[in-house]
């Protein structure tokens, strides 16, 4: 080792090949993406190149004679609180290249994660709880616009509503799989996601990269995505769904745009994004039609026109400091739902620096906006949508006791199809074949079983939802929307109970 | 169908032209329109449309087919996004012109704003194309990934003005943008340079003017009587050595 440079000693994973159970069959060899085993012919044997390990744990699920396991490299820098590893391999790595660092997914850094400080009530004594398993539950929730009062006049002694609703979406449950394009992940994901979200009555959304023509059929269970760099874009696709959603940011990268790089464009992707193939694929860090809510409204307006006031238009915002004051703009500008994306939600590719130091987590925002459209008596002007690092059905229900419609997920559904969070989306090789668009890499994903295993998620967060809703005495996920009196607060100051609008437990 | 747009709220106007493509009139005549938004927003049917006043933001946005005269300036946001048609302004546009736009022609005969033609992107036989005969405001054609922008800066308000602002082109990718007469290299975005037309360049320069000529009644002869220079992208991935993987 030697003459190996520093960052080759210092790599993340090592590989640990049981020479007594391999048998050199180099399933090791094919499955992964980045060179790290490799066939010596020479000596008929199976080697690995551990710099080059990911840590996806893909080889180590496939081996056949489980001779693989991966772990951390145990080879430590001298400990340091301030010079922590991962510093010091970033300079490492930009003293290489000169270039900035890419991650992929959410930011993994341990911020506090409120949902695991706040904890649900349940009935005692003083009401019943109810049993989902045979009484009815409900989690059906409408997504769009509610006006500010109904009128009703009586017909031949019926009551008969007389107020005209803007365009509602029905959701069976409170969970929509949120934008991930035709680009970052690959047709075989995005047909299981659009399976799944028929087969369950739920929405997906598109991303920014287009509706490939094999997807318009699930149209009724799509959320088209009108981005900056207006990628696919054509008044057939904006019809295509039930809504569009003007993306103005994303959790993982505030304030920054999108680029697919040239090579990753290839003929499917172009045809679907409706550019050249091999050329890179821009989205610019605003939308250059929108430097502030009349402009907001503007671009909402064009699309409801351009719709026929048919489709709610949703209005996509990364969590930042104003969240609450931006949400108001937002749904003053005429916005169906606004979705709020909080700094763990994940991405295909983010400068690191941005992903892991730019944004406000979710649960604060969303009880800061919610609180706020509530105190200007607009809450019920828009539906509220929270992304970006729900994890489980707790999550959910807690998100919606702090004033969400419903939630997104993103990396959920992913892991739903295996992935194992390893953070090299960026790179084009995901080795599980879900962020990766090279043919032999994505026939690892088989859309039937990507759906079933979507839809499996969804419905037992469906029942373990129905049980906690049940245990706290409501029957109706409505209920419990903006019920802050179902959370308590567990080892958090009085700054952050404020912001969450919640009591500490006990009290 | 002649409407006189005169009092129509702009969704009643749009609702009322809708309607009337739905049971196949194919071409209208708005008189005194004065500011209504949106209008032939997203409509995907080759029907003709004449504008007398000054239409509203984003008029023909989306629009997948119709061809829009404006007897008069328009606002901003002109062709947003727009896919297949034509757009013809007699007077002057505002900001944003062709925002996103991927296909059809924009003509306007007098000056236009800032932000014109930012991230226009050509596909196929998609190939979209913005005239200006006056001048630009910054960030002409910024982030251009396809299509052409020309610029005349022969009738103008201003004539002062350079015929650009600046970071002409910046980021672009794709695309060309023709200047008729010189553009002073620092107007232009990093990396950028003015460069002499070659063959093929004065072909397709001289069939788009063409048409524009055509359109606003120019002298296309007078149009050419200057040399152009051309502004192209100085790499296809100019963002392409960014990162560390």
């Amino acid at each position: 080792m030697l003459h190996q440079p520093i960052t080759k000693n210092y790599h993340d994973f090592i590989i640990e090949r049981d020479p007594e159970k391999c048998i050199q069959c180099q399933v090791c060899v094919r499955q992964c993406s980045y060179g790290a085993h490799i066939y010596n012919e020479k000596d008929e044997r199976v080697t690995e190149d551990e710099a080059r390990c990911v840590g996806c744990h893909r080889c180590e699920a496939l081996c056949p004679t489980e001779a693989l396991t991966i772990r951390r490299n145990p080879s430590e820098f001298r400990e340091n609180a301030l010079w922590a590893p991962q510093f010091i391999k970033n300079i490492y790595k930009q003293a290489d290249t000169g270039g900035v660092l890419l991650t992929g997914m959410g930011n993994p850094y341990p911020y506090p994660v409120y949902w695991d400080r706040m904890v649900l009530d349940a009935s005692q004594v003083t009401n019943p709880s109810i049993d989902p398993l045979r009484e009815p539950m409900e989690l059906r929730t409408w997504l769009g616009s509610k006006p500010d009062a109904i009128e009703v006049e009586m017909k031949k002694g019926k009551p008969n509503l007389t107020t005209q609703f803007l365009p509602q979406l029905q959701i069976n449950y409170p969970i929509l799989f949120s934008a991930m394009s035709y680009g970052s992940i690959n047709l075989n994901v995005h047909v299981g996601l659009a399976r799944a979200a028929e087969e369950l009555g739920i929405l997906y959304n598109t991303g920014e990269g287009g509706l490939h023509q094999s997807l318009y059929k699930y149209g009724e269970n799509t959320i088209v995505q009108c981005a900056s760099g207006r990628f696919g874009v054509d008044s057939k696709y904006l019809n295509a769904g039930v809504a569009i959603e003007i993306k103005i940011g994303q959790g993982a990268k505030p304030g920054i745009g999108g680029h697919l790089p040239g090579e990753k464009i290839g003929k499917e992707i172009s045809i679907t994004r409706m550019i050249p193939e091999g050329s890179d694929a821009i989205s610019p860090a605003p939308h250059h039609d929108i430097y502030s809510i009349e402009d907001l409204r503007q671009l909402i307006y064009a699309l409801k026109e351009a719709t026929d006031y048919e489709k709610p238009v949703f209005v996509k915002i990364a969590a930042v400091h104003n969240s609450a004051a931006i949400a108001s703009g937002i749904a003053r500008a005429g916005a169906d739902v606004i979705a709020i994306d909080g700094f763990r939600g994940g991405t295909g590719a983010a400068p690191t620096m941005i992903r892991d130091n730019v944004g406000i987590p979710i649960e604060l925002a969303l009880a800061s906006v919610d609180e706020r459209l509530r105190q200007e008596g607009i809450r019920n002007r828009v539906s509220l949508l929270a992304a970006g690092g729900i994890r489980c059905s707790a999550d959910v229900v807690k998100a919606i006791a702090l004033g969400a419609d419903a939630v997104y997920i993103g990396t959920a559904a992913l892991i739903a199809v295996g992935c194992t969070v390893c953070q090299r989306c960026y790179t084009g090789k995901c080795p599980w074949g879900i962020a990766t668009n090279d043919p032999y890499l994505a026939k690892r994903i088989n859309p039937d079983i990507a759906h079933r295993r979507l839809a499996n998620l969804v419905r037992a967060w469906g029942h373990e939802i129905q049980e906690m809703l049940g245990g706290m005495g409501l029957n109706a996920i409505e209920s419990l929307r903006g019920n802050r009196e179902k959370l308590r607060g567990v080892g958090l100051n009085e700054v952050e109970l404020n912001i969450l609008g919640i009591k500490h437990a006990g009290a | 169908m002649e409407i006189n747009a005169q009092g129509i709220y702009y969704k009643d106007l749009n609702d009322i032209i809708r309607k009337a493509i739905r049971n196949g009139e194919e071409n209208f005549i708005l008189r005194n329109v004065n500011g209504q938004r949106y209008i032939a927003d997203g409509i995907s049917k080759k029907i003709s449309m004449e504008v007398y006043g000054v239409p509203g933001q984003d008029l023909g946005a989306f629009m997948k087919g119709p061809r829009v005269v404006v007897h008069g300036n328009a606002q901003d946001g002109v062709g947003n996004t727009m896919d297949v048609g034509k757009i013809v302004v007699e007077g002057m546009a505002g900001d944003v012109v062709g925002y996103g736009m991927r296909g059809g022609r924009i003509h306007i005969k007098g000056d236009a704003g800032y932000r014109v033609g930012i991230h226009m992107k050509a596909y196929q036989d998609k190939i979209p194309v913005i005239v200006i005969g006056g001048k630009a405001g910054d960030f002409l054609g910024e982030y251009m990934a396809g299509g052409v922008i020309i610029l005349l800066g022969m009738f103008s308000q201003d004539a002062a003005k350079p015929i650009a602002g600046i970071f002409m082109g910046t980021g672009m990718h794709g695309g060309v943008i023709y200047v008729r007469g010189e553009v002073d290299p620092h107007q232009l975005g990093f990396g950028l340079i003015p460069k002499e037309l070659d063959g093929e360049d004065q072909k397709n320069l001289k069939i788009y003017l063409k048409e524009y000529c055509d359109d606003l009644d120019i002298d296309l002869r007078k149009v050419l009587s200057v040399p152009f220079k051309k502004v192209v992208p100085f790499s296809h991935r100019p963002y392409g050595n960014m990162y560390a993987y």
